[in-house]
Formats: C-alpha cells, sequence, structure tokens
C-alpha cells in the first residue's frame, strides 16, 4: 500500500515542440481508485508510462511510498502494469504467465505455485491454468493479466485503458469485475482511460488532463457539479455542457438542467425544439433559444422518462434553468469564476 | 446494379479450373515441369544407370553406384563434411545473426549506412566473395598472418595455411561460409523481432525480467518460426553449395574439405562420369526432403495460431 | 500520438550495441575494402611481405585495370552476364506474372498449396540437377552457349518470383478488380490494365531480385559454358582470370569489386520491398 506522487513531472519529445505531459504535481491516496482522464494525446498515458518507470522523464520526479524512485528501472518499483492489450505472452499458459513475475524475481518453485494458485483463485481462472492466451476470451484475458499484476502483491496498480480493446457489451461486466477487485484487494490504484463514464464510474478521484497539464483534481461529483474550467464542464457528461458566452463570461448549465418550467427560482427560456433524440430511457432534444439575449444560440436538453409531455420538432415551448444549476467561467481563460447576475432579457 | 450488369459480372468471374486461370497457370507450371521435374527424374535415372559424358547408350546397373559410392572414403569423409560444414555455420550465424538483429533493432543514426555494410556478403556473387577470401588467405600474402606476425603471435615465413592444412581450411569453409550467411540470417530475425509487439517486453520489464531473462524466455520463443524458416534456409544454402570450396580449396588438401556437390561436380563433370556424379548428387534429397516437410510444418503452424 | 523514446538505455546497452554493429561492419565489409586496396596497389607494394598491406607504401596505380579491360575478357563477361540477366528476366516476367495472379485468385484451398509447391521447387539446388541438366541442355543442342544458362536459370527465378508476385497480388483488393469487370473489361484485359500498372513496385522488385540471382549464379554457368567468350562474369573471374597457376590478384580484385558494388546499392535499395512482399506472402 503506497502512495504514488510525481513532483513537477514534465515529458518533452521534441525540442522546441510543447510538452507531452508539463509540470505536473500529483499527490494519490492511499489505497485510492485514481483515474487519468482525458482526450488522446493529453499526456495521461505518457504520465502513467513515467511513474512506471518505461520512459524517462524530462524534469521531474517520481514517488512511490515517500521514495524517489524516478530513474529506478520498473522493477525496482514495486508497481504492477495491465496493458491495453494485456500483453499476455503467447507462447505460455496462463499458468506460467501469471508465474513469470515470480520466476523473474526469483521465487522458488514450489512457493511459485502457491502464489499462483491464490492469484488465480482470487480472479476464478482455476480452470484456464493449461490454456494459452489465444484459447481465451476477452474477458477472460483480463483476468488473466490482473492475476499476473497481482501475484506479486505491488504497492501500486497501474492500468493503461484495459477496456478500449473490449466491445460494448463485454465492457460493462469487466468494468464490474474491476471495480469488485479493487474493493478486495484495496491496492492503490492508477486507470487511464479517455471514456467519462468509465471513470465517473469506477474512480473514486479523477484527475483530468488536457494537454499534458492538469485541470482538475477531484471526486466525479466534484469535476462533475463543480467543473474547474471549461474544458473539464464539456469533457465530462453526455451530451456536453450547454455553454452560451456573453461579453468576457461563459454561461454553462448541463442539458439536464434545461427542463420544462417548473417551480423555483428559475432562469426562464424560451427553447424551439430541432431535432429529437428518443433514447428509452431518455430523450434528447436539439435545439434554440428563442427570445431575450441569447437568442438563435443552440442548445440542448435532457428529458428523463419521468418528464410527460410531448416535444415535437418546430415547437416552442417554455422551458427553464434553475439559477443554482449556472455556472460561470471566465471567457478569455476558461476557468471557473463566482456566479455574477446576467441580464437575460 | 442493373439487370445486365449484375448477370455480366457472374458470368465473368473465376471459379477455380476456369480455362483463363489454367492457361495463365500453365506455361510457368510447364516450365517448371520440363526444366526442373524431368532433370530431377533423370538423375534418379543417372543414378541408376551407368552413364558417362558421350555414351551412345545407357545400362540399368541397379545399386552399383551407390555401392561403390558409398565404398569410398573420398565419399564418407565428403558426406561428413557436409554435416560438418552445415551445422557449425548455423551455429555461428545463429549466434552473430541474433546479436546484430537486436543491435540493429533500435533505431541510430548511420543505421542505413551500416545495413549496406552488412549485406555486402550476401549480395555479391558468391563467387566473387570467396576469390576475395581466398586472397586474404592466401598462403604467402595473407594479410591475417600479417596482423599476426605483427602481434608475434605466427612466424612470417613459416605462417599456417590457412586453405593448405585440413583442420585450418575446414574452418576456412565454414568461416566464409558464415561470413556469407550472415547477413541473409540478420535481415530475416530483425524482420522477427520487430514484429514482436512493443508492450510485450515492455510488460516483461515490469514483471521483474532484465535483458537476458526476456531475450530467452520471452523474445526468442516468440521468434520460433522465424527462426526456423531462417534456419531451414541456411541449412538448405550450405549443404548444397558448392562454390565455397570449389573456390577456396578445390576440395583439398586431398580431399579433406570435400562436400557433397563439390564432389559431384568433380566426379560427374570433371570427371565425366555421369552417373557416379549422379549418385552422390542424390544424396542431397533426404535432406532437402526433410527441410521441405518441416518448412510445411513451420507454414501450417503459422496459419493455425 | 507521439511515439513513445522509451526507458533510457544503459551506459552499457549502448556501448555493448556499438561494438556488436562496428565489429560486424568491419568484419563483414572488410574483404570488399581489401578488394578496393588491392586494386589499386602496385605489384610491387601489393607482393611486399615487408609493407603494411592496409596502407598505400607506393602510389596508386591504375595498371590492374588497365589489364583488366584491355587485355581480358572481362568487359565481355560483363556484357554477356547482363544480356543474359536481361532475357531471364523477361522469360521469367511472361511466366510468373500470370501464374501468380492465377493462383492469388484462385479460390480454394489448392490454390496455396500450388503456390507452397511451386515455391518448394526453389528448394531443389542446381547441384542436384546439374548433371542430367548438362544432358537437357546437350540435346537442345545449347552446350557451351550463353544460352543454355538464360533456359536453365528460370528454374529458380520463376518460383521465387512466382512466389513474391503472389503476395503483392493479394494485397490487391478484389473489389477493385470486380468495379473494373463491372465497367466492361473482360478478366484478362482487369489483369494486364488494371492489376499490373498497380503493382509495378512490386514488379520492378522481383525484377530486380532476379537480376541478382542471375549475377549469383554459378554451377549451371560453369557446367554448360566451356568457352571463355561466353562465360558469363561470376564464372569468368575466377576461373579464367587465372593464366596457369599465376593469379593476377590486383585485376581480380578489381574485377570482383566493380562487379559486387552496383548489385549491393541494387538489392540495399530494394531490401525493404522485398521483405514486404515476402511477409505478406506469409501472413494470411
Amino acid at each position: 500500500m503506497a502512495v504514488v506522487e510525481t513532483r513537477k513531472l514534465t515529458k518533452i519529445f521534441q525540442r522546441g515542440e510543447v510538452g507531452a505531459v508539463n509540470d505536473v504535481d500529483l499527490v494519490t491516496r492511499d489505497g485510492e481508485f485514481l483515474v487519468f482522464l482525458g482526450p488522446s494525446g493529453s499526456g495521461k498515458s505518457t504520465l502513467l508510462r513515467m511513474i512506471a518507470g518505461l520512459e524517462e522523464p524530462t524534469a521531474g520526479d517520481v514517488l512511490i511510498g515517500g521514495q524517489v524512485v524516478t530513474h529506478l528501472p520498473p522493477r525496482a518499483r514495486g508497481i504492477a502494469m495491465v496493458f491495453q492489450s494485456y500483453a499476455l505472452y503467447p507462447h505460455l499458459t496462463v499458468e506460467k504467465n501469471i508465474g513469470f513475475p515470480l520466476k523473474a524475481h526469483g521465487v522458488p518453485r514450489p512457493r511459485r505455485a502457491e502464489r499462483v494458485a491464490w492469484a488465480a483463485g482470487l480472479l476464478g481462472i482455476g480452470h484456464l491454468l493449461h490454456r494459452r492466451p489465444r484459447e481465451l476470451s476477452g474477458g477472460e484475458r483480463q483476468r488473466v493479466a490482473l492475476a499476473r499484476a497481482i501475484v506479486r502483491e505491488p504497492t501500486v496498480f497501474l492500468l493503461d485503458e484495459p477496456l478500449s480493446n473490449l466491445d460494448a457489451k463485454l465492457r460493462a461486466s469487466a468494468r464490474e469485475e474491476l471495480i469488485l477487485f479493487h474493493r478486495r484487494v484495496k491496492t492503490t490504484t492508477i486507470y487511464v482511460t479517455h471514456d467519462q463514464v468509465e471513470a465517473m464510474a469506477m474512480g473514486d478521484r479523477i484527475v483530468v488532463l488536457d494537454r499534458g497539464l492538469v485541470r482538475q483534481v477531484g471526486t466525479p461529483g466534484e469535476v462533475y457539479d463543480e467543473p474547474a474550467d471549461t474544458f473539464v464542464a464539456t469533457f465530462l457528461g453526455s451530451p456536453p455542457m450547454n455553454l452560451l458566452e456573453d461579453g468576457d463570461l461563459v454561461v454553462g448549465f448541463r442539458p439536464e438542467s434545461l427542463v420544462p418550467a417548473g417551480g423555483g427560482r428559475t432562469v426562464p427560456m424560451k427553447f424551439r425544439v430541432s431535432t429529437v433524440e428518443y433514447l428509452g430511457s431518455e430523450r434528447i432534444l436539439h435545439g434554440f433559444v428563442v427570445g431575450g439575449r441569447f437568442e438563435g444560440r443552440r442548445v440542448v436538453s435532457r428529458l428523463t422518462a419521468a418528464t410527460s409531455g410531448s416535444f415535437a420538432p418546430d415547437g416552442v415551448h417554455e422551458f427553464a434553468v434553475p439559477v443554482a444549476s449556472l455556472k460561470f467561467f471566465d471567457r478569455g481563460t476558461g476557468a471557473r469564476t463566482a456566479p455574477r447576475e446576467v441580464d437575460w432579457r | 446494379m442493373s439487370e445486365g450488369a449484375a448477370r455480366a459480372r457472374r458470368r465473368h468471374l473465376l471459379p477455380p479450373g476456369t480455362g483463363l486461370g489454367i492457361a495463365m497457370l500453365a506455361p510457368a507450371v510447364l516450365y517448371i515441369l520440363a526444366l526442373v521435374g524431368l532433370p530431377l527424374a533423370l538423375a534418379f535415372a543417372y543414378s541408376l544407370s551407368d552413364v558417362k559424358v558421350g555414351s551412345e547408350h545407357a545400362h540399368f546397373v541397379g545399386l552399383d553406384n551407390f555401392r561403390s559410392v558409398l565404398q569410398s572414403p573420398t565419399f564418407r569423409r565428403a558426406i561428413g563434411n557436409s554435416f560438418i560444414f552445415t551445422i557449425s555455420t548455423q551455429v555461428i550465424v545463429l549466434v552473430c545473426g541474433n546479436a546484430l538483429a537486436l543491435a540493429l533493432r533500435d533505431r541510430f543514426r548511420g543505421r542505413g549506412i551500416v545495413r549496406f555494410f552488412i549485406l555486402l556478403p550476401w549480395v555479391a556473387p558468391i563467387s566473387l566473395g570467396a576469390i576475395g577470401w581466398k586472397w586474404i588467405l592466401d598462403s604467402i600474402y595473407s594479410v591475417v598472418n600479417w596482423v599476426l606476425a605483427r602481434m608475434h603471435l605466427v612466424n612470417l615465413y613459416d605462417p599456417p595455411m590457412y586453405l593448405g592444412e585440413p583442420a585450418l581450411a575446414m574452418t576456412s569453409v565454414i568461416l566464409v561460409h558464415a561470413w556469407r550467411m550472415i547477413p541473409f540470417s540478420t535481415v530475416i530475425l530483425l524482420a522477427g523481432l520487430t514484429s514482436i509487439p512493443r508492450d510485450i517486453p515492455e510488460a516483461a520489464a515490469m514483471d521483474g525480467a532484465g535483458f537476458w531473462r526476456t531475450h530467452f524466455e520471452i523474445t526468442l520463443p516468440m521468434m520460433r518460426p522465424i527462426i526456423n524458416v531462417a534456419v531451414l534456409f541456411g541449412v538448405v544454402f550450405t549443404f548444397t553449395d558448392m562454390v565455397v570450396v570449389y573456390i577456396l580449396t578445390r576440395g583439398g588438401p586431398y580431399d579433406t574439405t570435400q562436400v557433397l556437390p563439390s564432389l559431384a561436380f568433380l566426379t560427374g563433370v570433371l570427371g565425366s562420369d555421369l552417373s557416379e556424379g549422379a549418385a552422390i548428387s542424390v544424396f542431397l534429397v533426404p535432406i532437402l526432403v526433410v527441410v521441405a516437410a518441416l518448412m510445411l510444418r513451420v507454414a501450417h503452424r503459422a496459419e493455425v495460431t | 500520438m507521439t511515439t513513445p523514446s522509451g526507458p533510457r538505455r544503459s551506459i552499457g546497452t549502448r556501448l555493448g550495441r556499438w561494438v556488436i554493429v562496428a565489429g560486424f561492419s568491419v568484419l563483414l565489409a572488410f574483404p570488399f575494402y581489401w578488394m578496393a586496396i588491392a586494386s589499386f596497389k602496385r605489384g610491387s607494394d601489393l607482393y611486399n611481405l615487408q609493407n603494411n598491406p592496409f596502407i598505400f607504401n607506393q602510389p596508386p596505380t591504375l595498371e590492374h585495370l588497365r589489364l583488366l579491360f584491355e587485355e581480358t575478357l572481362f568487359l565481355r563477361w560483363c556484357w554477356n552476364t547482363a544480356l543474359a540477366g536481361s532475357a531471364v528476366v523477361i522469360i521469367t516476367l511472361v511466366l510468373a506474372l500470370p501464374a501468380a495472379w492465377a493462383l492469388a485468385r484462385l479460390t480454394g484451398a489448392w490454390g496455396q498449396q500450388l503456390g507452397i509447391g511451386i515455391f518448394l521447387t526453389y528448394l531443389i539446388p542446381p547441384t542436384l540437377l546439374f548433371i542430367p541438366m548438362s544432358r537437357v541442355v546437350a540435346v537442345l543442342g545449347l552446350q557451351d552457349s550463353l544460352w543454355s544458362v538464360v533456359v536453365t536459370y528460370p528454374t529458380f527465378t520463376v518460383p521465387f518470383s512466382v512466389w513474391l508476385l503472389m503476395g503483392f497480388f493479394k494485397a490487391i483488393p478484389r473489389d477493385l478488380e470486380e468495379a473494373a469487370l463491372v465497367d466492361g473489361l473482360t478478366r484478362l484485359g482487369a489483369f494486364v490494365k488494371l492489376v499490373v500498372p498497380i503493382s509495378l513496385s512490386g514488379i520492378l522488385t522481383v525484377v530486380i531480385f532476379s537480376f541478382t540471382l542471375v549475377t549469383q549464379e554459378f554451377v549451371y554457368a560453369l557446367t554448360f559454358i566451356s568457352t571463355a567468350e561466353s562465360q558469363t562474369v561470376g564464372v569468368g573471374v575466377p576461373i579464367f582470370l587465372v593464366r596457369g597457376d599465376v593469379y593476377y590478384w590486383g585485376s581480380l580484385m578489381a574485377a570482383c569489386l566493380i562487379t559486387s558494388l552496383p548489385i549491393a546499392v541494387l538489392y540495399d535499395v530494394f531490401l525493404d520491398r522485398f521483405i514486404a512482399g515476402f511477409t505478406v506472402g506469409s501472413v494470411k
């Protein structure tokens, strides 16, 4: 069980180019499931690889369990990693795959067999020990990769987008398995993904990255409800937050906040529907603001099945946004600012 | 698609065995049958007859040629040499090719030029490379001896005869074969190395394996099919080659470096005894059959995985 | 995504790599350097045991080259080889192009089997066939003529080329040809007007490699051709540049160098294409 810390960690690939990772300071909490979330090119994988020891930082330090490990090779760091492709050794049986880290550390055979059995039992793959990776399904391969990772009882787990190669149906169940697995072993885990749904579902805290910079670190609730800037606000949540620009201010509200006018302190917004996506459990209405300061701007509304009423295209409806749901950002920097009075007329 | 076009399309599809397909295959197949199949059959026929250059008629003599050939000490020496040379060469080539492929795997400045130099032994015509070595190993003017003499390891006026003493001559032949095959092997092994996905050695590094463990327990086993191909080709090229021996030593001194193909040539062409020469060369067939069978197995396994 | 640069390699690894690369480069290329030096050294320098063989102790000379070009059949042999090579390449293309395409497009397992079968004939060495082949050549009346090799060399260039071309053709999507058929071309027309032009780079690779195979060959040329004038350069140089027991080493080395270098350059330029074609052919 250890805490991973990065201090001013930077990686620049080409001279003069903007760094892939810029000056990142992070501290994990012991035993937490921390997610690095960001679009492709945001540096999340590079950051993970520097923590793993697979990539040499240009500047800065990595600490694991209080010790500086920046220039140590991966095997000296006491960590384990699960790759996107799982990287199972194709010529070895499942048993030998799981046992490989132990063999590499010189663990004698009887003890090795014990540990392999324990890890396989933990993940429910004891019956697969004599198969080869090519004979396994995607979910089974993930479990073998996890068994191989845990067999040495590392202090930190690193997972690099392990669910990306699975098809959608499998992804959900694999995700749940990972969550259960983490609850059982309680090891500090860093998980990289570009999928914000995964991040929200799995993370104790989320580190949102964009172009090598940390935009926000917080619990799913924090990054969703109190985004630190427009990037975080639009990256999390689908469909993304509605953003309306007004001078040097940007006003934002989530689609689920734009609902038919009811009671309470709200901002009224007349809404002309252009298209309706009927998704079964919810409806997504795309349309335009009618009247007022933000006339003609595109907005999106999300209605749950519980909301009754028919909202056909070209109809104009009385919608409203609760004042408490409004978020304000500075237009220049994108950073979150204090709430301000906006003239809606 | 209109009705007419669809019908036209169906008419022109090429199911197996159509006239056009056969017509396009025929020239090549016929040529190979005539100029490979026929001589191959003739080789066996000759080995069972008493044909000589200029014979008018051939008579069937059964296994006489084989019997006489097997009793000849020169032949026994030649077949032994063929195996010794081939196996020794392959061992050297595999080790060196492996090391070179590993060294060339990552990109570095000047890799293109290095590749050119490394390829030279393989691309130059064998006979010319061999002649070059003949000069380097010359009994009087060898540059190797000159260097060794400077290091006071040999006497320049009574030097080792690299092509004149049996043990040294055998070593020279093996080394020249290896010199020629290393580029070939390196290229193939390099292709195998680069086909290993990058995250496998990274996973091994994460698992705690150092360089040697990763190489022997992960990299090499994963490269096995490619290594097999390189070895099989290497074996065929070395076992059936007569050029190196012919140019370096002509099989000497006193037939101590003779190999099957060179002996077949000396007997059949220079000695004009076609049937005995054919009998000698027929001994190449078992090895070729084994190699072909192994190649098919490698190809089949590659399809399965 | 930027390609990761990986962990820093230890000094030991980097040094080791340089030692291996430099060592092998020297070992493998050294004979050619040696050929170059010997080509230009005066005889009195070359055959003097006291002199340092690695440097020019006396000024270099062009005498060996002059001897080679003016008093030997070297240029004739180069011409013969070029001529034979070109003829063999043409024959190879005529035989292998249609065959490879038919095999690539033939559905069913036996297309692949036949392809492998043809490739395996490449394993049948000239040193097994040369004795009966000499009889075949004699029967055809081609003994002691350059045409003997023109007729026999395709036995190894064709199988090899079929395999390579099969690989290239398989990489061309069928949709392309079917679109051509819909547009009104016949199957053969599609081949000639569409497939061949697209595959030019693959065909060029096959041409180069067939040509290098021709220049490398030794056994058949040695067996079938006895007259010096009709010989190829691969056999002429080692066999006929020796007068009696005397090796004219200077001219010999010059000949080796002059012949090897252009082939090496060609080969190096086309090697990547060749590997691509080879691996495409073997991977389904």
